[in-house]
């Protein structure tokens, strides 16, 4: 990704909202999910913090999209939750364009939460067990493309 | 001009203590996982593992490693403290930053060798404070309290030989540094006990129709309309009512910013400024670091005619807890 690719702050028009609450919701748990997942296995995650997250129920909300995700880790696997029959553990509510910007590292969470851009409601503790460990995530770096012929 | 200052950036993660490197710090300060240092907080620190990895990243691009043992060893578990002093000399931090006489006694007869810093949580707020540290155990750098104005840091850097460190960007609290048991009333803890001031497991963020509120232990200790700027969750930043009023009756939320008076801090001699926030994210260090190297960089020709450009105060006051900024005390009337 060019270094100087910021993620703006913006807000989907609210139609985008009544029209997300009407779709089904389990794509986004499924996409959620498969990241989670994917991070799992390839280690990225420490194994301390994830003792943590066992069987608690995560949701995740975009508000300008109307869509939202459950999830649980269980038996060392993060899985979708289709139906909560309970309130979450842990929630967050935000903007997608917070969501990305977060997960492109270029905003902080506090920073978000100062702004008032992010909601964490909940059992805070587990919420701030989940930022550090993903702050303490290493992410590979994409390898590079053999552009220049030697 | 003075000698430029170091720029000493937080690391509460390996990603944290890579950007403060990469985006220009001199030195990155961090702490174990553990009650030893004040930013005790679920799933942040160093284990031995990354932080020998932190070590080898900064020394690598000849930057430094402090870290800081800075809060107060508790009764019957001394040795915790003393084993972690072991373990940082043997991992070989440049510095570690102590506040305990106990430990620093302790770290100056078991380990001559070691520089150690004064930490800010050690409250030592006069240049004879400092200069007893210096006496008695070896002190290298004293960090200054949030407390003092501009005119008594330099007071204090003409009475001694320690190198003074000073605060340049951070949330501030009330300042009461290492003596400060406020969170303790609330809930039984404090930085000074548990490493953590109003830890998270006591605080509970309710939505409410049209306002949040936030509630440390089950007392309600601020309530936010739904486009009012938040702060961290401590007591000092409550809003309480007194005598009829409900107002920040203690400290407003609001984060340290000495941009504007960055030529007269490197004039007064100032060794080193120091970066508040290991508990907060990469992106954050990124963002503060970067501004904060620019900023100084542009003096390091000499160069009188500084100025404060708007896009570095931007990216301060985004990330400012409050989103407001001031100049603490550096620039209050007292004395």
């Amino acid at each position: 990704m060019n270094a100087n690719f910021t993620i703006p702050k913006f807000r989907l028009p609210a139609f985008v909202a009544s029209l997300g609450h009407k779709l089904p919701q389990w794509p986004h748990a499924l996409a959620l999910v498969a990241g989670l997942n994917a991070a799992l296995k390839m280690k990225l995650l420490p194994e301390r913090e994830l003792e943590l997250l066992e069987d608690k129920l995560f949701r995740v909300r975009i508000n300008d999209t109307g869509g939202e995700a459950s999830y649980t880790y269980r038996d060392g696997m993060f899985r979708p939750v289709f139906r909560p029959t309970r309130e979450p553990d842990l929630a967050f509510a935000a903007n997608l364009s917070a969501y990305l910007q977060l997960l492109a590292r270029q905003e902080d969470p506090d920073t978000l939460f100062f702004n008032r851009e992010l909601e964490i409601t909940g059992d805070t503790e587990l919420g701030l067990i989940v930022k550090n460990m993903l702050d303490a995530v290493e992410w590979p770096r994409l390898p590079r493309l053999p552009l220049a012929s030697h | 001009m003075s000698q430029l200052p170091d720029l000493i950036c937080p690391a509460g993660s390996l990603p944290a203590l890579k950007a403060a490197v990469d985006n220009g710090a001199d030195a990155v300060y961090l702490g174990y996982k553990n009650d030893t240092n004040a930013r005790n907080f679920a799933g942040l620190n160093f284990d031995a593992k990354t932080m020998a990895e932190g070590i080898r990243y900064a020394r690598a691009k000849g930057r430094e490693v402090l870290l800081a043992i800075n809060t107060f060893a508790q009764a019957g578990r001394v040795a915790d403290w003393q084993k972690a002093v072991d373990a940082a000399v043997d991992q070989g931090v440049d510095a570690i930053i102590l506040a305990d006489v106990g430990l620093l006694d302790y770290a100056r007869n078991r380990h001559p060798q070691q520089r150690l810093h004064l930490s800010v949580q050690g409250s030592a707020t006069s240049y004879e404070a400092i200069n007893f540290c210096q006496r008695e155990f070896g002190v290298r750098r004293a960090v200054l309290p949030r407390v003092l104005t501009l005119a008594q840091v330099e007071h204090v850097i003409k009475n001694t030989t320690v190198e003074i460190e000073v605060f340049g960007f951070g949330s501030l609290c009330v300042m009461n540094e290492g003596r400060c048991w406020l969170s303790s009333y609330a809930c039984g803890e404090s930085p000074n006990t548990v490493g953590a001031c109003s830890p998270a497991k006591y605080v509970k963020w309710d939505k409410q129709p049209g306002a949040m509120e936030t509630r440390l232990n089950g007392v309600l200790i601020d309530r936010f309309g739904d486009d009012e700027p938040a702060g961290y969750p401590t007591l000092c930043k409550g809003r309480f009512e007194v005598q009829g009023e409900t107002y920040y009756a203690l400290e407003e939320p609001t984060s340290l910013n000495v941009l504007p008076i960055l030529p007269e801090i490197i004039k007064i001699g100032v060794r080193a400024i120091k970066v508040e926030g290991r508990q907060r994210s990469p992106a954050y260090v990124t963002q503060v670091t970067r501004t904060l190297r620019a900023a100084l960089d542009s003096l390091r020709d000499g160069s009188e005619r500084f100025h404060v450009k708007p896009a570095w105060q931007a990216e301060l006051a985004k990330v400012s807890e409050g989103s407001q900024a001031t100049l603490g005390a550096y620039n209050r009337p007292w004395r």
